[in-house]
């Protein structure tokens, strides 16, 4: 265990043995290195207003202003103003732009890690527009580097980085695509050398969720499309991605888009799952440049396609519906019709919450706060403010198409015993195809 | 006399050239830096970086419903103090001509009881946001000195303005001559600290939209 404390009492991990002057120098080094144009302009324009609060689930359920979305970025805009700014030499002349401590990067892990879903919300709330949660993303860079990430998070890392993905080995992928098939009774495609369709997997599919993985399958044989599964590029929840590991981040992208391109496939279908969308769909042209050699499109995106084509029909569920937007596909990812759209083919009135589309909340586990169970007591905090809301649209039915945001508000469900199920879009959508 | 000579002198030409060239030169030093973001092929329809940029201004200029509960002060505090620092700077018949004595142009000024009416409101919602500041937690806690510097920077001359066109405090000569000096704190000011919103809230509201509306997403 590497679970500590600060002086201040706020735990935190720490991984490796670096002294703490070490850690602060990597962090700082991160930080820097990470500093473009954009991200200054944004760094330089805050007005300190404060109208972010009131956009973050952790404030607005605790109303602790330590969880001020501007307050998280403060190791990331000292880095700036010390090294980075235009007045960086003169600040430091006059000793005005403090040194971050090593303190207070153990200090803000829990900040930057445990109370921040990178939902986005509160960049939405900004009158500045300043892309928080993308800035809050950015110090997690320097915060891994610094060997200062939650240790559940490093330990998804780590059997990432040795299996391949954090839910399973790589070798035992296509036993398990087999087995799900064989148990459904779906035919499964595994390891095909040329299809046009190249479909990838978020981690709870490959344990809790399967039924996704042959839900998949049974969409596409329906299109009669040429496609598959494949060992070498199945893992889309990356996890470099949540845990400031560019490197990481990296190895994981190119694992599914070459593999994409080596099979001849046209289009890599993203799993039910946000964080696969920022990861894939909008960050990969940091390695292949704009245009990135293949499509990359959510599972969501594909099923509204397909529905709009008319090559899916599907039989009328006639119920009400609620639908919870998942952040990184709806608000931060612009995918706001195509979950209304399958929702409506599959007859589903959908009753929308009052908060929903680009200011839904989020489910308060995104960002890897589902998987960090020091944060447990706040997540279910922010599980609240969901939950009354779809109480409130009082619809038969929950939706969602994120397999994440189902484990997370599953989980509140549970803890609250509350008795509403959580479908995921996919699945409706399978089971209701028309032979 | 001494002192309004020199405030309207050295000093006022001196904290002009600081905050020209301290403008510039934090202007050209953030947008100097690399420009290392490669953003992923834009969504069919996407409008052109320009428009994009253009429609984020605008569109942050008024928070979202869904915001406006937890928002409604600060965005209506914050209005009223903008429009009444530019009725109170670029209105009032002094000013006007005194900007022409500098650059030669001019355009019609307010009368100026009015503009003293705006001003008077203008210092109550500068007031108000300093007690905001200091009474909000949220505010309070994510506070720097740059804020309150700023602000102080910024009410000063809307005080020494007010007392000057009164005539409360003290000779004309002397409260002009404060009232150009405050001014002059604004000037150098400027460039250091958050008064540079005036020139950042466009870049960075616009970089934020055209990475948002490339994606279809909302700003
Ligand atoms: S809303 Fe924007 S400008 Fe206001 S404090 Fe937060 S980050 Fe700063
Ligand atoms: S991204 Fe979401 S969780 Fe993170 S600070 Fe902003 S509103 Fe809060």
């Amino acid at each position: 265990m590497t679970a500590q404390i600060t002086t201040s009492g706020i735990p935190f991990d720490a991984q490796g043995q670096a002294e703490e002057s070490r850690r602060r120098d990597l962090a700082m080094q991160a930080f820097v290195r990470d500093i473009a144009m954009t991200n200054a302009v944004q760094l330089e324009a805050c007005v300190r207003c404060g109208l972010c609060a009131g956009a973050c689930h952790f404030f607005v359920t605790t109303g602790d202003p330590k969880y001020t979305p501007i307050r998280k970025l403060r190791p990331l805009e000292q880095a700036y103003h010390r090294h980075v700014g235009p007045f960086a030499p003169l600040f430091r002349l006059l000793g005005i732009a403090p040194r971050v401590t090593a303190e207070e990067l153990e200090q803000w892990q829990e900040l930057i890690f445990d109370s921040c879903t990178l939902c986005g919300r509160c960049t939405l709330a900004c009158p500045m527009g300043i892309d928080i949660a993308d800035l809050v993303k950015q110090s997690r860079h320097g915060m891994f580097a610094a060997g200062l990430i939650p240790d559940r998070l490093e330990l998804m890392d780590r059997t990432t980085k040795l299996w391949g993905s954090p839910a399973t080995p790589a070798e035992d992928f296509a036993d398990i695509i087999r087995e799900t098939g064989e148990e459904r009774g779906v035919a499964m495609n595994i390891d095909k050398e040329r299809a046009d369709y190249l479909v990838t997997v978020a981690p709870a599919e490959l344990t809790e969720h399967t039924k996704a993985l042959s839900d998949a399958a049974k969409v596409l044989n329906k299109m009669g499309y040429n496609w598959t599964y494949h060992s070498k590029g199945f893992e889309a929840s990356n996890i470099g991605y949540l845990n400031g590991d560019i490197e990481l981040q990296e190895k994981m992208t190119r694992q599914m888009i070459d593999t994409a391109v080596k099979i001849g496939a046209h289009t890599l279908i993203l799993p039910e799952c946000g964080h696969a969308y920022g990861a894939a769909r909008w960050e990969s042209a940091r390695w292949y440049g704009e245009k990135v050699p293949v499509r990359v499109i959510h599972m969501t995106e594909f099923l509204d396609e397909a529905v709009a084509s008319g090559k899916l029909k599907l039989k009328q569920i006639n119920q009400t519906a609620s639908l919870h937007d998942p952040c990184q596909l709806v608000r931060r990812g612009g995918v706001l019709a195509a979950p209304r759209n399958v929702m409506k083919a599959l007859g589903l009135d959908l009753k929308e919450l009052a908060d929903a589309g680009a200011v839904g909340w989020c489910c308060g586990g995104g960002g890897g706060v589902v998987s960090n169970k020091r944060a447990d007591p706040i997540r279910y905090r922010a599980f609240e403010l969901k939950r009354r809301q779809v109480e409130d649209a009082n619809a038969e039915r929950f939706v969602t198409a994120c397999g994440q945001c189902r484990i997370t508000l599953n989980l509140g469900a549970n803890k609250y015993k509350w008795d509403k199920k959580v479908d995921s879009l996919l699945e409706l959508v399978a089971d209701n195809l028309i032979d | 006399m001494e002192l309004l000579q020199f405030s309207r002198g050295p000093a006022l030409t001196f904290a002009i050239a600081v905050f020209l060239l301290g403008t510039l030169w934090r202007l050209i030093g953030i947008l100097m830096l690399e420009r290392r973001r490669v953003d992923a092929e834009a969504r069919p329809g996407t409008p052109t970086p320009l428009a994009a940029a253009a429609s984020g201004v605008l569109a942050k200029m008024w928070p979202h419903k869904t915001f406006l509960k937890s928002s409604l002060f600060s965005v209506l505090n914050g209005y009223v103090f903008h429009i009444g620092l530019a009725i109170s700077v670029l209105l009032f018949a002094p000013h006007v001509l005194f900007v022409k004595s500098l650059l030669g142009i001019s355009w019609p000024a307010l009368p100026s009881n009015v503009v003293l009416a705006v001003a008077v409101i203008t210092a109550g919602s500068l007031l108000a946001s300093l007690v905001h500041r200091l009474t909000n937690p949220v505010q309070r806690l994510i506070s720097r000195i740059d804020d309150y510097v700023s602000w102080a920077v910024t009410f000063l001359p809307v005080l020494t303005g007010i007392a000057a066109v009164a005539h409360i405090g003290g000779r004309y000569e002397t409260l002009l001559a404060v009232h150009i000096l405050t001014v002059c704190a604004f000037l150098i000011w400027f460039p250091f600290g958050k008064l540079m919103h005036a020139f950042l809230f466009v870049l960075s509201r616009g970089t934020t939209a055209i990475r948002f509306k490339q994606r279809g997403a909302e700003v």
